[in-house]
């Protein structure tokens, strides 16, 4: 591994990392545009030049390997007035209009402007005006006279996406960004370019004017959108236009991740945090009225845990692949606690999409894996989903517990024919409610602490970044009120305590801590 | 901070006492002097004046004084303001709240949708007029006297906000008192 100091500081580094990434090790930030960790590199935005010894002339950092006993300074004045010099290139025709720029706060021009540059701009004649707020795909607003030419959405576009539908078009002071002709930026992970993006230039539609970054709180959590389970940061606010009254969600992000996403997310999971505000049942409802959850609880109890105890081999719980490893551990405690053998997550029913080969999963359920990895798949003696409702039907149980299944109606009014109670917990509320003898709201993957195991078997820290809507709980926690109402007191253990109890006994877990699982903080790159 | 000491005479207490009430005194007759003289028409009110008979009668404030604020308007009556919450981001009590939304003229952009100020909440301090961008908010009514029966009342809408009659009352407040 090469030694090399930079800034009079010593440090040893792969071969073949490049100057940013060996100045980074120190905490020392070389500015940069169009370097990107994940692209190839360009250099053509020309700010991280440094001052390599024996070099005639300063080297882009992005772009100059380290190599044993290399010298470089990136404090000397040469090196200042080489990036006051850039930044003054940059800002000749900016339009500067930061009060209306969703990018404020978050810019590198900013952020650079203050510490590199911090003087007038020279230029007399006015500036060079191009296309502003023009939107060149579903999610994406471009604004050309914002753009620094760093090619960084063009490199990904091509490199990443691999759709081709952005380039650098036109030369000198007119150059620009714009759509290949006859594309749109309309593909299945469009957005990643607004993150890319330095500058103000690409824009979210959907975050658009919503808020200022800095009035945001950062939750580091996964994406529970497929079975990658994709690093993100959740934003959240409150203002008081929002009716709800308590925080709400804003936007996601990706979280860099090298083992899973990288620096990446889907635009579906991207806008998925809309579904935290998108038909949510909201209270506990007894036969579709709506009723306080101990009341729906005590009748719930009333009903079913004559009939359970009498025949737990007729009692069913259908748990789902949504609910975090701690809730199905719960709930398979509640029915192990019950004598009910038949716990399932409906393997079979789960909600199936197209895989891309890159993010994408074909299962759009962030805990198959940690499902199956809990003992719930079919086993013997247990029939699977697709089986289990089949004799439900059929009239082979008196009690079923569905969580979190998207039936269809009809498959829904036959079990309920069939079966004396029918319980449910959705996070949705379900479209004929009144079909459940008993609804129980369930919070929403961001309104709780937990654990998914995606794809990859990664077993991925899941955070809270909001409170549940309404009564609605942690599947985890309903189990444990389920059981106190069924006469089978749960220990009343919080995401913590049942991470540590599922875990127990899976040598490849151990040790494994809840806290700072896939805590690390969200990286600019 | 130290309790002061008071010397020796301070305790005795009536030396103090009859000096406080000597420079009352001494008040009461130059005032019953000069109103007396100002009555019988020998010389003018102003020497005699020691309040000002507010609300009838009002200092002129200096121009820079700030009172209640106002959001200044582009040519045909929309607000300047482009919604980008420096104001709001400098408040220190935190009682600007905004919510944007596109503007129909893409030059502009941006623009409040919702503005609304908590004047019970606001320390007069002016750092959101210094923090704007765009001369959009200025504290230069000359209105001060906000009373209102219920605190619903001082929390300005943009609407109100746009109106630049210093004695303006918010639609949804019942004044308390209006002064003149
Ligand atoms: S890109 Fe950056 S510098 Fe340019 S207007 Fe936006 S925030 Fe300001
Ligand atoms: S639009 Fe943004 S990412 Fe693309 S070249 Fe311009 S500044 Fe770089
Ligand atoms: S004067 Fe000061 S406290 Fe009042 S709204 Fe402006 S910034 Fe906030
Ligand atoms: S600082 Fe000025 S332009 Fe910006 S939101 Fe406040 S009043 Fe509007
Ligand atoms: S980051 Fe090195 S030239 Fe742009």
């Amino acid at each position: 591994m090469p030694k090399l100091s930079i800034d009079g500081r010593e440090v040893e580094v792969p071969a073949g990392t490049n100057l940013i990434e060996a100045a980074r090790l120190l905490d020392l930030e070389i500015p940069h545009f169009c370097y990107h960790p994940g692209l190839s590199v360009a250099g053509n935005c020309r700010m991280c030049l440094v001052e390599v010894e024996k070099a005639p002339k300063l080297q882009i950092a992005c772009n100059t390997a380290v190599a044993e006993g290399m010298v470089v300074r990136t404090d000397s004045d040469k090196v200042k007035k080489a990036r006051a010099g850039v930044m003054e290139f940059l800002l000749l025709n900016h339009p500067i209009d930061c009060p209306i720029c969703d990018c404020a706060g978050e810019c590198y021009l900013q952020d650079y402007y203050m510490e590199h540059d911090l003087k007038a701009s020279r230029l007399e004649e006015g500036k060079n005006k191009k296309e502003k707020a023009q939107p060149i795909g579903p999610h994406v607003m471009l604004d050309k006279e914002r753009c620094v030419l760093c090619s960084r959405c063009v490199r990904f576009t091509d490199e990443v996406s691999k759709t081709h539908e952005l380039g650098i078009f036109g030369r000198g002071s007119t150059e620009e960004i714009a759509l290949a002709p006859g594309k749109t930026l309309d593909n299945p992970y469009s957005g990643c370019v607004v993150d890319l993006c330095p500058v103000g230039a690409l824009t979210d539609r959907d975050f658009r004017f919503k808020s200022r970054p800095w009035f945001l709180k950062e939750t580091a959590t996964i994406c529970g959108g497929c079975a990658m389970g994709c690093s993100v940061v959740l934003d959240t606010n409150t203002n008081p236009y929002n009716k709800v009254g308590q925080d709400r969600a804003y936007r996601l992000f990706p979280r860099e991740n090298r083992e899973v996403n990288g620096w990446w997310m889907c635009d579906e999971g991207r806008y998925s945090h809309h579904s935290v505000d998108r038909g949510r049942s909201q209270g506990p409802r007894l036969r579709g009225k709506g009723v306080p959850a101990d009341f729906a609880l005590a009748r719930l109890a009333a009903e079913a845990a004559p009939l359970v105890k009498a025949h737990p081999g007729r009692a069913a719980f259908l748990l789902s692949p949504r609910l975090t490893n701690e809730s199905l551990f719960a709930f398979r405690r509640l029915a192990e606690s019950l004598g009910v053998a038949q716990v399932e997550f409906g393997d079979d029913l789960k909600a199936e999409g197209r895989a891309d080969g890159f993010l994408i999963q074909a299962d759009r359920n962030p805990n198959s894996r940690g499902a199956r990895e809990l003992g719930l798949g079919p086993r013997p003696g247990v029939l699977g989903g697709r089986d289990l409702l089949k004799a439900a039907q059929g009239g082979a149980f008196d009690v079923v517990f569905v969580l979190e299944h998207a039936l269809d109606p009809a498959a829904l009014k036959a079990l309920a024919a069939a079966t004396k109670v029918l319980a449910g917990f959705h996070v949705q509320e379900p479209v004929e409610a009144g079909i459940y003898t008993v609804h129980l709201p369930l919070a929403h993957a961001f309104e709780q602490d937990g654990t998914f195991t995606n794809v990859q078997g990664r077993v991925q820290r899941n955070r809270k970044a909001l409170e549940p809507l309404g009564d609605s709980l942690p599947a985890y926690a309903w189990a444990q009120r389920l059981g106190a109402a069924l006469g089978v007191p749960q220990a009343p253990d919080g995401p913590e305590a049942l991470f540590r109890a599922w875990t127990q006994g899976r040598p490849e877990l151990a040790g494994a801590v809840f806290e700072p699982l896939a805590a690390a903080a969200p990286a600019a790159a | 901070m130290p309790k002061p000491k008071m010397t020796f005479v301070e305790r005795l207490y009536l030396p103090e006492i009859s000096k406080g009430l000597a420079l009352t005194s001494r008040h009461f007759f130059r005032n019953l002097w000069h109103h007396s003289l100002a009555s019988l028409g020998l010389e003018s009110r102003d020497r005699a004046m020691v309040t000002i008979a507010y609300p009838e009668v009002r200092r002129p404030y200096p121009l820079v004084a700030r009172s209640r604020h106002r959001l200044t308007k582009r040519e045909d009556g929309s607000p300047k303001c482009v919604a980008c919450m420096m104001c709001a981001t400098a408040c220190p009590a935190d009682c600007i709240f905004i919510e944007a939304e596109e503007h129909p003229d893409p030059a502009i952009e941006k623009r409040p949708r919702h503005f609304d100020i908590d004047m019970s909440k606001c320390v007069y301090c002016g750092f959101c007029v210094e923090a704007c961008p765009e001369d959009a908010i200025r504290m230069d009514t000359g209105s001060f006297e906000l009373a209102y029966f219920d605190r619903k009342g001082l929390v300005y809408d943009k609407e109100f906000l746009l109106n630049d009659d210093p004695h303006a009352v918010p639609a949804h407040a019942e004044p308390l008192s209006r002064g003149n």
